[in-house]
């Protein structure tokens, strides 16, 4: 699968079709799989994989390539084509500028969750059937798949990409999805104080570092509320329990009707904080109120919380629905 | 640092009953930037805005904050009070401590505490508040008056006379309206036709009215002053220049089982018509649902015999897109389905009528020529009952019927058993009621004619039940309440007095207007009392019963109200626009189109600027613009908008966020 998407970047760059292409490439460990920009066909052969750790969501990074002349090449994961699209309707990027290829994936591996399993010093990694077989310093060791895979790869989208030029391993069975408004149910099921508690003991583990907000694909925003001093709630250190959570209720309403599930913001987080289940609180209201409706299924969607049509009940007339 | 005056309203007794007014203004003296807080009975009246006038120039003040009734009732008033004292209008804020406090909260203590900190919110906005500026947009001298029954004829002929040119919109073939199927008008008794048809001629030969029949308006955007209209002229198949209204065309044509609009399907019409006799404009139209030539190209009989040359098959909708400075809703109402309504026969038995039938069916110009005949069997009625209120004062949560009172069909129903009585005195009629409201000049006298001079049976109860008789009669049971009894009447036609309720036209129109409406879809005036013909959304009037239900009287003298108020519009060659208007950040909007999709007034839109980057690049972005003449302020997009980049002006985020922690302090 690798060759195949090295092959197809290299053939795309040498033609001239594309100027760039965005992928993945390996860090300094085994696991540390990072986004990466290409520009000659001689760094992607030397640089550039696609394995279990590839979970990074690359379609944010081609906002900053917007400006850049010539098309740009990125590589879309099934649930990553869904940012893509909600990002085409928010116009952060142009469609004709951007060559893209959904590629086939049977889930990610989440290192967080192998180090929980034991597993550390990883160097390598491969899937066998129904569980992975990896390589660490200390020899070989064989996990159950289910048990490693991202948080957000439980709840795999499934299906076909939304949007793409072409695919390369559609072949590739994604994961089995199981349902993912679980833990939402469990937390509303809880009572006010028990869901405080739960909340205080996730965000009193925040340190601010952002990564959720800089991954995240909604979070486009030209200057963010967080950076802006007029808006009243300006980046500070998490120096009260107020800050920890307001930064993050108030990053989930600023994504509410526009966060398509993509996990990344429990993924990237240092602290293992389960942020997605704040968005999927919004997502679950949302499909409750107005309907199902899934951020990112199409270009140009317009969202039920973002949306003025003739069929908008008076105020008068909501109270009686 | 603001310079601020404090000044607190008695409002009589109405808020200083409740509030400690004198507390409220020592309370407000001590925070900061206020240099002057004081109260005074009415603050409203003359010498109350002396003492803010007299404040302003003595203390050099730059903000005021009036603590009194809603901003809806006299922000305008201190606005003109603080400008008059040579301070811009926009820096007067009130806090509202009558409806929001005197009126709602008993004890004066708690009532004081919130005065207070509502006043204290209202002077943390002020220290953010920044004068604004309205633009003046110009008004375009046409009205369009949108329904062309009596309330729409009135209204433009109202504002025609004035000297305004004035365009009517009906979606019917003809205007006229429901008062053309009616026969008799009460309390006088005098033909509807012959007090409607002459308005119905001038509106044709007024040379400010233009008669758009056959149409209906698609789309309106704009703003006071400057609405633009789309208009659907249906393509009628006929050449309306060329049209003499001759009627031939209209007794030829083979298509001839075609239930009759007019005659509320009573009888048949052919498939090219004219509704009726005296219809404005009269002029043939063909009903493309049933003609046979356009739907399958043979036939092409009226064409033949059209001596005008007037035919036209290949005619098709036109739009018509005109400007108007002003735009009246009169779009009426109509009964409502009784298909719910099992239990009165209306859908099993042909002589169970509506009221409405029942006037085509006395009416000389209806399908049984004036004489009253059962619609079964054509032979005279001996026995009516008429049941009042069907539909009209349901119970909330009732699963049919509306809970409002129809307000008309007492008057009707009266006049109907009446003229029965009078035309045919060997018939019995009963009237079934649950009250009979007959307020109204000479109203009350005419109900009472009814009963004592033509002895109809006013019966206090309700009808159960409505039962068709193999031998063509019906059984009608009901109660008396009086005798406390239940009676068996056996009838030979019953007459349904069938709540109204309004077009079906309406709630899209709202929507198109953005003008509000009522649960039950009736347009909402813009003060029930003091406001009742214009619609709360600039340059939108309401004409009769599109309104609330009224009878003809009424819907006239509200017709020439609206029109009244659409000629002191339209006599001024500017209006002020609202300068609280939203704005965008270009440099923080992302160009995202959120505010743009939740703008129900589409006054943003987006263009692709070039900016200048720190690093000495340009980069082009897409923002957002606003359109301030179409703005309306309503603040939609100053919370879709993810960045903050939207805002509006008099009510900035910031302000706002001041004021909630004022209040949280």
């Amino acid at each position: 699968m690798q060759g195949k998407l090295i092959e197809r970047a290299c053939a795309l760059l040498e033609s001239g079709e594309v100027a760039r292409v965005i992928g993945w490439k390996s860090g300094e460990l085994g696991y540390d799989t990072t986004p990466a920009v290409f520009e000659t066909a001689d760094e992607l052969r030397a640089d550039f994989v696609y394995g279990d750790f590839c979970g990074a969501n690359l379609s944010k990074y081609l906002i900053k390539n917007m400006k850049n002349e010539g098309k740009t090449l990125v590589f879309l994961k099934l649930c990553d084509t869904y940012s893509f699209n909600q990002l085409l309707t928010e116009h952060r990027i142009k469609r004709e500028k951007t060559y893209v290829i959904a590629v086939g994936c049977a889930g990610m591996a989440d290192p967080e969750r192998l180090r929980g399993l034991g597993v550390t010093g990883i160097t390598g990694i491969c899937t066998d059937g129904d569980s992975y077989k990896i390589d660490t310093v200390y020899g070989e060791k064989t996990v159950a798949k289910k048990d490693a895979l991202c948080i957000k790869c439980l709840s795999c989208k499934g299906g076909e990409p939304v949007v793409y030029d072409e695919i390369i391993g559609g072949d590739v069975t994604p994961p089995e999805a199981s349902d993912r408004f679980e833990q939402v149910r469990a937390l509303e099921a809880m009572t006010p104080d028990e869901r405080f508690d739960f909340w205080r003991g996730e965000l009193s583990r925040c340190i601010r570092c952002n990564a959720c907000r800089n991954v995240c694909p909604a979070c486009s925003c030209e200057s963010c509320v967080f950076d802006n001093p007029d808006s009243g709630i300006a980046q500070k250190a998490a120096v009260t329990s107020f800050e920890e959570n307001n930064f993050h209720i108030i990053r989930a309403f600023h994504v509410a009707g526009r966060c398509t599930d993509c996990g990344e913001c429990s993924r990237v987080c240092p602290e293992n904080i389960p942020l997605h289940l704040l968005n999927r609180k919004f997502i679950s209201d949302i499909d409750h109120f107005y309907g199902e409706y899934q951020a990112g299924e199409s270009e140009g969607q317009r969202a039920p919380l973002v949306n003025y049509t003739e069929d908008d009940a008076e105020p008068s007339a909501i109270y009686d629905r | 640092m603001q310079r601020i005056g404090v000044f607190v309203c008695h409002c009589g007794t109405n808020i200083a009953g409740t509030v400690d007014v004198v507390a409220v203004a020592d309370a407000l003296r001590l925070e900061p930037g206020v240099v002057v807080s004081e109260e005074y009975q009415y603050m409203c009246s003359e010498a109350g805005q002396n003492k803010i006038k007299d404040a302003i120039k003595a203390n050099g003040l730059t903000g005021i904050v009036v603590c009194s009734c809603s901003p809806r009732m006299h922000e305008a008033t201190f606005r003109k009070t603080a400008a008059a004292a040579g301070i811009n209008p926009y820096m007067v804020e009130i806090a509202n401590i009558r409806e929001q406090v005197s009126w709602i909260h008993k004890d004066k203590a708690e009532g004081t505490e919130k005065a207070i900190i509502l006043g204290r919110a209202a002077i943390a906005k002020v220290h953010l508040n920044a004068p604004l500026h309205a633009g003046e947009s110009p008004v375009t001298k046409r009205a369009l008056v949108i329904g062309g029954g009596i309330a729409g004829i009135q209204t433009a002929l109202d504002i025609a006379e004035a000297g305004f040119p004035v365009d009517i919109v009906e979606k019917n073939p003809t205007i006229g309206g429901k008062m053309t199927q009616i026969d008799k008008t009460f309390p006088t008794l005098d033909c509807a036709a012959c007090i409607l048809t002459p308005k119905m001629v001038d509106c044709a030969q007024n040379e400010n009215i233009r008669i758009f029949a056959y149409s209906e308006v698609e789309a309106v955007s704009g703003f006071v002053g400057n609405f633009t209209a789309k208009i659907r002229k249906k393509a009628r198949y006929v050449d309306e220049v060329k049209c003499t209204g001759c009627g031939l065309c209209t007794e030829k044509c083979p298509q001839k089982k075609i239930p009759n609009e007019f005659n509320l399907g009573m009888d048949n019409r052919r498939a090219v018509y004219i509704p009726f006799a005296q219809a404005v404009p009269k002029i043939a139209t063909i009903d493309a649902e049933h003609c046979t030539m356009l739907k399958t190209g043979k036939c092409g009989v009226c064409s033949k015999v059209c001596t005008a040359g007037a035919i036209d098959y290949k005619q098709t909708d036109t739009i018509i897109e005109e400007q108007y400075g002003a735009i009246v809703v009169a779009t009426g109402y109509n009964p409502i389905n009784l298909d719910k309504f099992d239990e009165f026969a209306y859908s099993q038995s042909p002589d169970v009528v509506t009221s409405l039938e029942f006037e085509r069916l006395t009416n000389a110009a209806g399908p049984t020529a004036g004489t009253l005949l059962r619609p079964s069997d054509g032979k005279h009625p001996h026995t009516l009952v008429f049941v009042q209120c069907v539909g009209s004062r349901c119970d909330a949560g009732a699963e049919k019927g509306k809970q409002y009172c129809s307000k008309i069909c007492c008057m009707y129903t009266a006049k109907h058993a009446m003229l029965v009585r009078e035309k045919y005195p060997d018939t019995e009629v009963y009237v079934f009621y649950i009250d009979v409201r007959t307020p109204g000049k000479n109203f009350d006298e005419f109900y009472r004619r009814a009963v004592e001079e033509y002895g109809v049976h006013y019966i206090k109860g309700m009808v159960g039940k409505v039962v068709p008789e193999a031998d063509g009669t019906l059984t009608v049971q009901a109660s008396d309440l009086i005798a406390n009894e239940q009676l068996k009447i056996s009838a030979d036609m019953v007459v349904l007095a069938a709540a109204i309720e309004p077009d079906k036209s309406a709630r899209p129109l709202a929507t198109m207007l953005t003008a509000s409406m009522d649960t039950n879809d009736f347009f909402t005036e813009a003060h029930p009392k003091l406001r009742p013909v214009e619609s709360p959304t600039a340059g939108i009037f309401l004409s009769g019963a599109c309104q609330g239900p009224k009878d003809i009287p009424e819907t006239v003298s509200q017709a020439s109200a609206a029109a009244a108020k659409v000629i002191g519009l339209l006599a001024k060659n500017s209006l002020k626009g609202n300068p609280c208007v939203a704005s965008s950040n270009e440099a923080m909007c992302n160009g995202c189109s959120s505010c743009e999709r939740v703008c129900p007034y589409g006054a943003i839109s987006y263009e692709d600027k070039e900016f200048r980057m720190p690093d000495r690049t340009t980069q082009i972005r897409r923002v957002a613009s606003v359109n301030p003449a179409v703005c309306q302020g309503c603040g939609a997009c100053t919370v879709a908008c993810p960045s903050g980049a939207m805002d509006l002006r008099g009510f900035t985020n910031r302000q706002i966020m001041a004021e909630v922690d004022a209040i949280c302090r």
